[in-house]
């Protein structure tokens, strides 16, 4: 594909929705934002967490997916049944890339597993909790599991099928099984993100605070928003343990049960993906005191920066000194790579539209290889991680939104500590950003295009019109950025690479994408007589003749 | 061990379902609408089931996959789809301009009600088709059957939108290949042109899904059966369908709606059922078989006789869908091994009387299984090697036994795409990858000093 000349953002924002039905293309407008990053932090308003329009082709999937999918899933025994027909039950089935690494060969490991109800026609029309009863029951005896969640698909809700009540009769008959329900119908909410808050509220309530003993260690650090794609949440213990720090337990990658139920007892939550899990950091801030802040663990930098902060907060010297002895020992290597890398890949362009945060972390990744995000989005994201939580109070509840429980949370009488005295909070003073996430757009350079909720008529625009060097999204775009000879990174399964988080994942990172950019393969498209279709050369063996 | 909670011993489960062996409808009716030129498919019902749909084929087939969602939420839940329906016919001809749009239901519209008949009617009457534009539709609730029914619904819908009986039969013979690979359906068109017959094969994902690397992205690529096609089929002089369960109802519905007469005969995978359908051709088309055709059952037939001590006797488990399973069963049976497990997740009564016919009654068949029952029965009795799509790949690895895949979906390997399992070529990729297979466990396997360069 040929460069473009350097295409004007504002011609480009029209561009974009310029073949769309009036109505359409009015709504989309409010999506598409050219950035501007004002003096305390404002930027342009996003509109975001709004229904996709029917008809679009869509990069969005459903609560279900995000409650099941993105933040149960990964955890490896609490058996997962999906209370619906197969086909939900079905995709959701060891496709995410979770990995994770039970103690032993015997432990608990039901991620290879996918269990299903099954719904067939009959409990459509008469109910299904008879059969999601006698599910359960044949799941325990198979199974002996200590947990179970059931979640809800779309023909559940709509029949009136109680999966909680099912839940309390099934816990009754079997006590000592913790047994509990999601209504995570794939019609909740616009997106995925639905399911995320549906999947916080019932951790919540019936998982965290149940087992008050912590862990060993001297600082017990959660690790939110964290899924262990590609073995990610690996390398964030191992940097965490070579600094003294212990993870207490992540949310919910590499995850068992038993840590959810003592993560009150931890000091500290870290949250990595904002969208995904910050109801969670915040209900356990009200009802347990542990505080809060944004981390980001993709890329070197962020990793160093992420880590300071942490040992910033416990405020021991012993700590931060140890911090710095590894990060200056990681960060040997990752120099190393990092420039051989850069002078290849440095003044490149990349244009990212992912999940609810990672469109955000990858770019500051892609910096440290010297190369420019010129247009990113969420898939499913709020107004917050475009623009910053200070706009929370200003987002309007909609009608989809309003469908998804608001838990009142107080602090409980007993298990509620101060995590931090009078002194540690002068300390660490008003800098540092407890329950702060500033969003994607500070970051990100003025006048680069921010799009909500991408669709696949757009991104063939963006790509025809910008052509990036290097186009990142999920696997339903990834093989139609690359006909158009451009390498497409799926930030999702990373492609099957990874970790990338950390410092081993940086490297592996910035090798990946030298890899890909600098790829032969793409010089191969082009065969030899696509330049000069026509024949009109004489052959050496007529004119020997 | 991968599966370590799968135990030995096989107990009664009437309600639970673990390791499906069969996904739903509505993916089905997703591949067979790709399979219709400038087609776009569209899912009515929320947006998830839409994307895992295009991600599953996706993943399987390594290439762009489109299609339109209702993008239901709660409201439409409540009220009705109709109006979201509505819209999105009317945003994917503006937007995406396709001449067909291929509707099929999920689960939820199904379960609210939703009348596809009705809905696409107004969508006439409101002016949102264009002229010349089509909406086709399927009605595929997922609850029912498996991504097989779906193909063959959608197939179906096919039929009932499109093929005009005339009056004037033509000489053309119809080709429904069935729920196969894009490859599959291309190798049955040579197969047909290289016996010089005409045919229209419906619906044709090849050069859809297996499309080219050309630098440019097109969304309706040169391949799937084109429209003045579609219409004339019900011209046809006859129609062979593929697969009773995947092709069957269209053939009929075409038969009723179009006097066009059909048989339906087995997929043609492996030597037998590949003469099934070639004979047949043969027949219908008043034509003679071609020396090239001959060539290839030959040197199929070759392999197989050259090679038939390293077959002979050799234990083999099957789990995917009933038309590919019939036929698969047949085929290794034929060539000497022994079908000691047959499991497919879709339901259907005549599927262990089949199987049974093709592999001998001492075989355990079950349909409407799943792979933790097939493990099981693996657990119980030993195989040496198994067929089945990439999930077969942590019993494969926990039970150290070779897998060849075959099926829905493959995720981690290419080459079905590309290489058909149809037809006497097929049949020989089958034997390749199977010989390969066995010959390189028993290289593996292999004493020092009974250690053979030449086998
Ligand atoms: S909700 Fe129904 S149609 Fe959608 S994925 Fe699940 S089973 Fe399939
Ligand atoms: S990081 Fe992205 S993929 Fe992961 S949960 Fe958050 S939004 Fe989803």
């Amino acid at each position: 594909m040929e460069k473009k000349p350097e295409l004007k953002p504002e011609e480009a924002a029209m561009e974009l929705v310029a073949c769309f039905p009036a109505k359409v293309a009015r709504k989309r407008s409010k999506q598409i934002v050219i950035n501007e990053v004002g003096p305390e932090e404002q930027v342009p308003e996003v509109m975001a967490n709004v229904r996709t329009i029917p008809g679009i082709i869509t990069m969005r999937g459903c609560s279900y997916a995000g409650c099941k999918g993105v933040v149960l899933g990964p955890t490896r025994d609490i058996l997962q049944i999906t209370h619906g027909p197969i086909g939900c039950g079905f995709y959701s089935w060891a496709t995410r890339r979770n990995q994770t690494r039970p103690a032993t060969g015997e432990d608990t490991n039901f991620m290879p597993y996918a269990l299903s109800t099954d719904m067939q026609e009959e409990q459509i029309i008469f109910g299904g909790e008879k059969k999601l009863k006698k599910a359960i029951e044949e799941a325990i005896a198979l199974f002996n599991p200590k947990a179970i969640g059931i979640f809800s698909t779309c023909p559940v809700g709509l029949i009136g099928d109680d999966v909680h009540s099912v839940a309390r009769e099934m816990e009754a008959k079997y006590p000592g099984i913790n047994i509990f329900g999601f209504s995570c119908e794939g019609y909740k909410g616009v997106s995925q993100s639905a399911g995320h808050h549906v999947a916080n509220n019932k951790v919540f309530t019936d998982v965290v605070g149940l087992i008050d003993e912590p862990k060993e260690g001297k600082y017990k650090v959660n690790l939110l928003g964290e899924y262990n794609i590609g073995g990610d949440a690996f390398e964030i213990e191992r940097i965490f343990e070579k600094a003294g720090l212990t993870l207490h337990s992540s949310f919910s990658g590499n995850s068992v049960y038993e840590e959810f139920a003592s993560a009150h007892t931890a000091d500290l939550n870290v949250v990595m993906c904002h969208r995904s899990i910050n109801y969670l950091a915040e209900m356990m801030e009200k009802k347990y005191g542990i505080p809060w802040f944004k981390v980001n663990f993709i890329g070197a930098e962020a990793s160093a920066k992420s880590l300071r902060k942490i040992a910033e907060y416990y405020g021991d010297k012993e700590l931060m000194d140890k911090v710095e002895e590894v990060i200056a020992e990681e960060m040997k290597e990752v120099a190393r790579v990092r420039d051989d890398v850069a002078s290849r890949c440095a003044g490149k362009t990349a244009m990212m539209f992912v999940g609810g945060s990672r469109a955000h972390h990858y770019q500051d990744i892609f910096k440290e290889i010297g190369m420019k995000t010129i247009a990113a989005g969420y898939e499913f994201a709020h107004r917050d991680d475009y623009e910053g939580r200070k706009v929370i109070p200003s987002i309007k509840v909609d009608a989809d939104s309003r469908n998804i429980e608001e838990l009142k949370v107080t602090a409980d009488p007993e298990k509620y500590r101060d995590r931090l005295t009078e002194a540690d909070r002068k300390r660490l003073g008003d800098e540092f950003k407890f329950k702060n996430y500033e969003g994607m757009m500070p970051d990100m350079d003025p006048k680069t295009l921010v799009i909500d909720d991408l669709n696949h008529h757009e991104m063939e625009v963006l790509i025809e019109k910008f052509h990036p060097d290097i186009f990142c999204a999920g696997v339903k775009e990834k093989y139609v950025v690359q006909k158009y000879g451009i390498p497409m990174k799926q930030l999702h399964s990373y492609d099957y690479g990874g970790p990338y988080a950390g410092f081993q994942g940086a490297i592996n990172f910035y090798r990946d994408i030298d890899k890909m950019i600098n790829t032969k393969v793409w010089s191969l498209v082009k065969a030899p007589w696509d330049d000069s279709p026509e024949l009109t050369a004489t052959y050496a063996c007529d004119q020997a003749v | 061990m991968l599966l370590r909670h799968t135990p030995k011993e096989i107990k009664e489960r009437s309600a639970l379902t673990v390791n499906p062996a069969k996904t739903c409808q509505p993916v089905g009716a997703m591949y067979a609408a790709l399979g219709v030129h400038k087609c776009l498919p569209h899912s009515h019902g929320s947006q998830g089931c839409c994307a895992y749909h295009r991600s599953a084929l996706t993943r399987h087939y390594k290439e762009p996959v489109m299609a339109g969602t209702s993008s239901f939420t709660e409201g439409a839940s409540v009220f009705g789809g109709q109006a979201n329906l509505l819209e999105a016919i009317n945003n994917i001809f503006t937007i995406y301009n396709p001449d067909v749009i291929a509707v099929h239901t999920t689960c939820l519209s199904e379960t609210i009600g939703d009348d596809l008949t009705q809905i696409t009617n107004k969508a006439k009457e409101e002016g949102k088709v264009p002229d010349g534009k089509y909406v086709i539709k399927a009605n595929t609730p997922s609850y029912v059957g498996s991504h097989v029914t779906g193909f063959a619904n959608m197939v179906k819908g096919i039929v009932d939108a499109f093929p005009v009986n005339t009056g004037h039969k033509t000489n053309t013979i119809n080709i429904i290949p069935g729920y196969v690979e894009p490859s599959d359906m291309s190798e049955i068109k040579r197969i047909a042109s290289e016996m010089g017959i005409k045919t229209i094969v419906f619906p044709d994902t090849s050069n859809v899904l297996n499309g080219p690397q050309t630098g440019k992205y097109d969304m309706y690529p040169s391949g799937g059966t084109k429209i003045p096609d579609l219409i004339k089929a019900g011209d046809s002089k006859a129609t062979i369908a593929l697969g009773p369960i995947a092709s069957g109802p269209a053939a009929k519905a075409l038969d009723t709606k179009c006097k066009v007469p059909c048989e339906i005969l087995k997929l043609p995978i492996g030597i037998k059922a590949t003469d099934e359908f070639v004979d047949r051709l043969r027949i219908l088309g008043g034509v003679s078989v071609s020396e090239e055709i001959k060539t290839e059952r030959g040197q199929a037939v070759d392999v197989i006789t050259d090679m038939q001590q390293y077959f002979a006797g050799k234990k083999a488990a099957l789990i995917g869908d009933p038309d590919q399973m019939v036929s698969l069963a047949g085929f290794l049976t034929d060539i000497g091994m022994k079908v000691r497990h047959v499991v497919t997740g879709t339901s259907g009564k005549k599927f262990e009387k089949r199987i049974r016919e093709a592999a001998g009654e001492d075989v355990n068949v079950k349909e409407g299984g799943d792979y933790f029952y097939f493990h099981q029965l693996i657990k119980n009795e030993k195989v040496d090697l198994i067929l089945g799509n990439s999930y077969s790949k942590y019993i494969s690895r926990d039970e150290d036994i070779p897998l060849i895949r075959f099926g829905f979906p493959i995720y981690d390997r290419v080459g079905h795409q590309y290489n058909p399992c149809v037809g006497y070529r097929g049949a020989m990729r089958l034997l390749e990858n199977i010989l390969n297979a066995l010959l390189d466990r028993q290289d593996r396997d292999a004493l020092e000093e009974k250690f053979e360069l030449v086998m």
